[in-house]
């Protein structure tokens, strides 16, 4: 079998062409977002980007970090499907954000549950579904509406991509995937939706080490593994391990 | 001028609406401080939709360096203590629960809530932009509705209007509406007036309501 395994984030990215279809998970601060593939991204320069993640980047939730508004700085992304990607704070409008008033940037603002659903959908083979949320709204705007159950429901197609960034905890040489308390978010939904699934992950253990019944991303999905190396820019926060034992002759830091 | 709640005090009536093994979901603002004012001896089952049920209350400043874990956060980016019990899940059981009707009560804040129920929390007009969030999924779909927010904005102007000018989150969703100086419950024939604040008339409020409130029985003073 060929190896998963690829040695550095700019490898894992290099085949990229303009014009991709790009899944990024993220939510609220960098846990469970794949930090050094949208570094790698940005440095790579694909332009025409569809990215479709729950925010655009930069929102000024609790952190603020390098997240993916480092694509929409370097103007590499043509569309964007999310449900969070403005700032939380107006006087501090997102990069997204004066793209998007600008007409430079064209936005797919959708309702953080349909999103989900449409890449599970797309994931599960399942051209659309119907679902009551966002009728009666501007979210209905040029839907099919029907009635179920006496209760409007739109018609909401599946979301795919050509590739989906993903951050784990732990992989193993088959792709098996783990994670870490609240990193999971968007990660399991997108790892089944996009034809080049790549994960990005603390560790890479040997097959037989991850409990199978503790495996949340079966391997099949994922196509591509990249360790993360602790660079000397790594931030700081993303390096804590709760519940994490510490190395031994190591005190646990109080 | 005559004394309104605080956005404390807000949640902490907010947090008389609980009950005993109720699943909940807090949104942004006043709401997320009800967790804080849970009654004593009772149990609540706290979810946010980035994929944690039955977690502890918030880190405080004073423990980050000891307790803060960017893999253990609510949906706010805020960090959560860890409890016997609690669990994760990806964003896809998250919206089951959500869009499955598995929520008891969500609480939210408004810009704009209608005499018929409808909800507007996503989008300040004059921004023209807004951020939707899982706040749709748990409007359409959460057992029951309940709004915390200031009964007027900063310019003076109703909150609870005839009809909505901001773009809606889901049309006759809102059970409850709890503000700084009364609590308004949303009926089939329109908003009933069930407490006001100690010091406030029932004309003083309405005065400050667009629509017409349903007056039963004389409004009950706001306890906490």
């Amino acid at each position: 079998m060929v190896s998963k395994i690829f040695k550095s984030f700019d490898e894992a990215v290099a085949d990229i062409k303009d014009g991709a279809t790009i899944m990024i998970a993220c939510f609220a601060g960098p846990g469970g977002f794949p930090y050094f593939l949208v570094k790698a991204l940005a440095k790579h320069g694909a332009k025409d980007l569809t990215v479709i993640s729950n925010t655009a980047g930069g929102i000024g939730l609790t952190f603020d970090f390098d997240d993916h508004k480092i694509l929409f700085e370097n103007r590499q992304v043509r569309k964007v499907i999310a449900s969070f990607p403005f700032s939380v704070s107006p006087s501090k409008p997102t990069c997204a954000e004066k793209q998007i008033i600008a007409g430079e940037l064209e936005l797919e603002l959708v309702p953080q549950g349909t999103l989900v659903e449409r890449i599970r959908a797309g994931g599960a083979g399942m051209p659309a579904f119907y679902t009551p949320t966002g009728a009666g709204t501007i979210v209905a705007e040029g839907k099919e509406e029907r009635i179920f159950g006496g209760r409007p429901c739109l018609l909401e197609h599946a979301l795919r991509a050509d590739y989906a960034f993903i951050r784990a905890y732990k992989a193993d040489k088959l792709g098996n995937l783990i994670y870490r308390g609240t990193q999971r978010h968007l990660n399991p939904a997108m790892a089944t939706a996009a034809d080049i699934v790549i994960a990005e992950v603390d560790e890479i253990v040997a097959v037989g080490r991850l409990d199978p019944e503790a495996i949340i991303t079966p391997g099949i999905f994922v196509k591509r593994i990249v360790r993360l190396a602790h660079e000397p820019d790594f931030p700081r926060h993303l390096n804590k391990s709760f519940w994490a034992k510490p190395k031994k002759g190591q005190r646990r830091k109080r | 001028m005559k004394a309104k709640l605080t956005r404390e005090l807000i949640a902490m009536r907010a947090a008389k609406e609980l009950f005993e093994g109720a699943v909940v979901n807090l949104g942004i603002g006043i709401p997320t401080l009800v967790s804080g004012f849970v009654p004593e001896g009772l149990t609540i089952v706290f979810q946010t939709e980035n994929g944690a049920l039955g977690f502890g209350p918030l880190v405080g400043p004073e423990d980050f360096a000891r307790l803060a874990d960017v893999d253990l956060v609510n949906a706010g980016g805020q960090y959560l203590i860890p409890v016997p019990g609690m669990c994760f899940f990806s964003s896809l059981e998250s919206f089951a629960m959500i869009r499955g009707g598995h929520i008891d009560i969500t609480i939210l804040g408004a810009i704009e809530v209608s005499e018929s129920g409808d909800l507007a929390n996503w989008m300040i007009p004059q921004r023209g932009v807004g951020n939707i969030g899982g706040g749709m999924d748990l409007a359409f779909n959460a057992k029951k509705v309940i709004v915390t927010m200031e009964h007027v904005a900063k310019d003076g102007r109703p909150k609870i209007v005839k009809k909505c000018l901001a773009p809606l989150t889901a049309p006759g969703c809102v059970d409850l509406i709890i503000t700084d100086i009364a609590v308004i419950e949303v009926a089939a024939e329109g908003l009933a007036l069930k407490e006001i604040v100690s010091g406030w008339t029932l004309d003083e409020v309405q005065a400050l309501t667009g629509p017409r409130l349903i007056v039963e029985k004389p409004p009950k003073i706001i306890e906490l």
